[in-house]
């Protein structure tokens, strides 16, 4: 079957090439950063377009992430006969440490990388990004660093606002659904608090801003074929995006928690 | 001899494979007016992205003022590219910004000059085009013949040297094209610019050109003034010029 075999070796070095390209782009982008005040006003508009205009998807998906955690623990719990005091403890561990970081960046991929390929997509088909360079202005500088600075930035401050709004949600599931006071959830939630939890899952976040803003910019910057183009250049930037989340949170847990 | 301004040498450049520009030469002098014509596809836009190095040769070299663009550092080149203006074939307006941001964006990133001294030189580069009233609009509130004013507005903000026209009058009606045309020709002798322009439209090449060259198979097939042109014997070049179907040149 050589033609299959062709197949799976051109889609390899394809693959290659794409996280050579990124790499690249993430090395013009940390170059960039020397310009960091000149674009002062470029970013400060990325962060609230990306960012700050993302908090109510972000403020609505972590109700019900917390809601169905605490859900599900009591559904568990009552399982296997485990008191229902400790979903405080279960669902401000899951929250912090997996959920809110993950499933905030998974939604913010969906909606701010989507929005950052189409966005770039559609200036390279229609000359624009040729149009900055022809200008003398970088468009490493002028759009890749705003949007990935703000992404990097943003999405740990997201899942601040995440972690606070699915606790409540949680909260509100165990006290009205499961007949849990809510002294008892908050205080099972302090028993479990670990301040390293919450900066490790904000470290996360910020890497995964950062694969999110980079993979984006990327995909947006190599789209061609018009509108067909666009349409699959931001298909493929929220798959690579999500994908890559899922590996990069594996890989943080197996460093982060040794069994 | 002083050295031409713009030189490409012996460019290559192919597309998976295969080949567009296969071997050219070409020097522009300072001043001179080229308009390059041939097919659609046959390789005038891609060697035109050459001159300002937004495509980079397979082979060979372009050299501005003899420097090889090839060559030069992301600075060096940024001080080349502002010497050159150039007028994309859709016009490449930023969409996000007004007609007068558009105008004034090079000036505004190349930080020389004051909020009020921009506002002068875009009011006086939209008066040029006679767009001065539209200054507000959106680029989406613009007609196509607007918007390749508005960016021939963008390509002399910042009083270039040189100005790269890719297909000005593609897609316009024939007076609106006309009009494009005789804006080109006085921009280029107000402002005294080398220019080279890339166009399928005959009239419009016989309008603007001092000089004009025919790309054929990726290689220059003719070069000379407009009337050389006309009375050329080349069978290819014959059959361009009058637009006929049937002839030596391949339909793609």
């Amino acid at each position: 079957m050589p033609s299959a075999l062709e197949g799976l070796g051109s889609r390899g070095v394809s693959f290659v090439v794409k996280l050579g390209g990124m790499a690249i782009m993430l090395g013009r982008f940390v170059v960039s950063l020397k310009s960091i005040f000149r674009s002062f006003g470029l970013i400060v508009d990325q962060i609230y377009v990306l960012g700050v205009q993302s908090l109510p998807l972000i403020v609505i998906v972590s109700i019900f992430v917390g809601a169905v955690s605490a859900w599900q623990a009591a559904y568990q719990f009552k399982f296997i006969g485990a008191p229902l005091h400790y979903i405080g403890n279960a669902v401000g561990k899951a929250v912090v440490i997996e959920l809110a970081p993950v499933l905030s960046a998974i939604v913010f991929a969906g909606r701010v990388g989507a929005g950052i390929t189409a966005e770039l997509g559609t200036m390279r088909v229609t000359e624009q990004i040729d149009a900055l360079e022809s200008m003398g202005i970088s468009p490493i500088r002028y759009l890749v660093m705003p949007r990935i600075l703000a992404c990097l930035v943003m999405v740990p401050f997201l899942v601040i606002f995440a972690n606070f709004v699915a606790i409540i949600g949680g909260l509100v599931v165990s006290v009205i659904g499961v007949d849990v006071s809510s002294e008892t959830f908050l205080a099972g939630f302090r028993n479990s608090f670990k301040m390293g939890d919450l900066i490790n899952g904000l470290i996360k976040a910020g890497l995964f801003g950062m694969l999110i803003g980079l993979v984006g910019c990327y995909e947006g910057f190599h789209t061609h074929g018009g509108a067909q183009g666009v349409g699959k250049a931001t298909t493929t930037s929220v798959v690579i995006s999500s994908v890559g989340i899922l590996v990069f949170n594996f890989i943080f847990a197996v460093i982060l928690f040794r069994i | 001899m002083t050295t031409p301004l713009i030189q490409i040498q012996n460019v290559h450049k192919a597309f998976n494979g295969k080949p567009v520009l296969d071997g050219i030469n070409l020097d522009v002098a300072h001043g001179e007016s080229v308009t390059v014509i041939g097919q659609s596809g046959c390789g005038k836009s891609v060697l035109l992205k050459h001159v300002i190095r937004l495509l980079e040769p397979d082979q060979g070299h372009v050299l501005f003022d003899g420097k090889d663009l090839g060559e030069l550092d992301s600075r060096k080149l940024t001080e080349v590219r502002k010497r050159i203006g150039m007028l994309f074939q859709s016009a490449a307006l930023f969409d996000s910004m007004t007609v007068a941001e558009n105008v004034g964006l090079g000036l505004k990133e190349s930080q020389q000059y004051t909020s009020k001294e921009i506002d002068k030189i875009v009011t006086e580069k939209l008066e040029m085009v006679g767009l001065a009233d539209a200054a507000d609009k959106s680029p989406a509130e613009l007609s196509g013949g607007m918007r390749k004013r508005v960016g021939l507005a963008r390509a002399i903000a910042g009083n270039p040297e040189v100005l790269l026209y890719d297909e000005p009058t593609t897609g316009l009606d024939p007076i609106t094209s006309d009009m494009i045309n005789d804006m080109i020709v006085d921009l280029t002798r107000i402002l005294e610019v080398t220019s080279i322009s890339v166009t399928h439209d005959m009239k419009s090449a016989f309008k603007i050109a001092n000089r004009i060259v025919m790309l054929y198979e990726g290689c220059v097939r003719f070069d000379g003034g407009p009337d050389e042109l006309r009375q050329s014997k080349d069978p290819v070049v014959q059959q361009f010029i009058s637009g006929n179907a049937t002839g030596p040149i391949k339909v793609r």
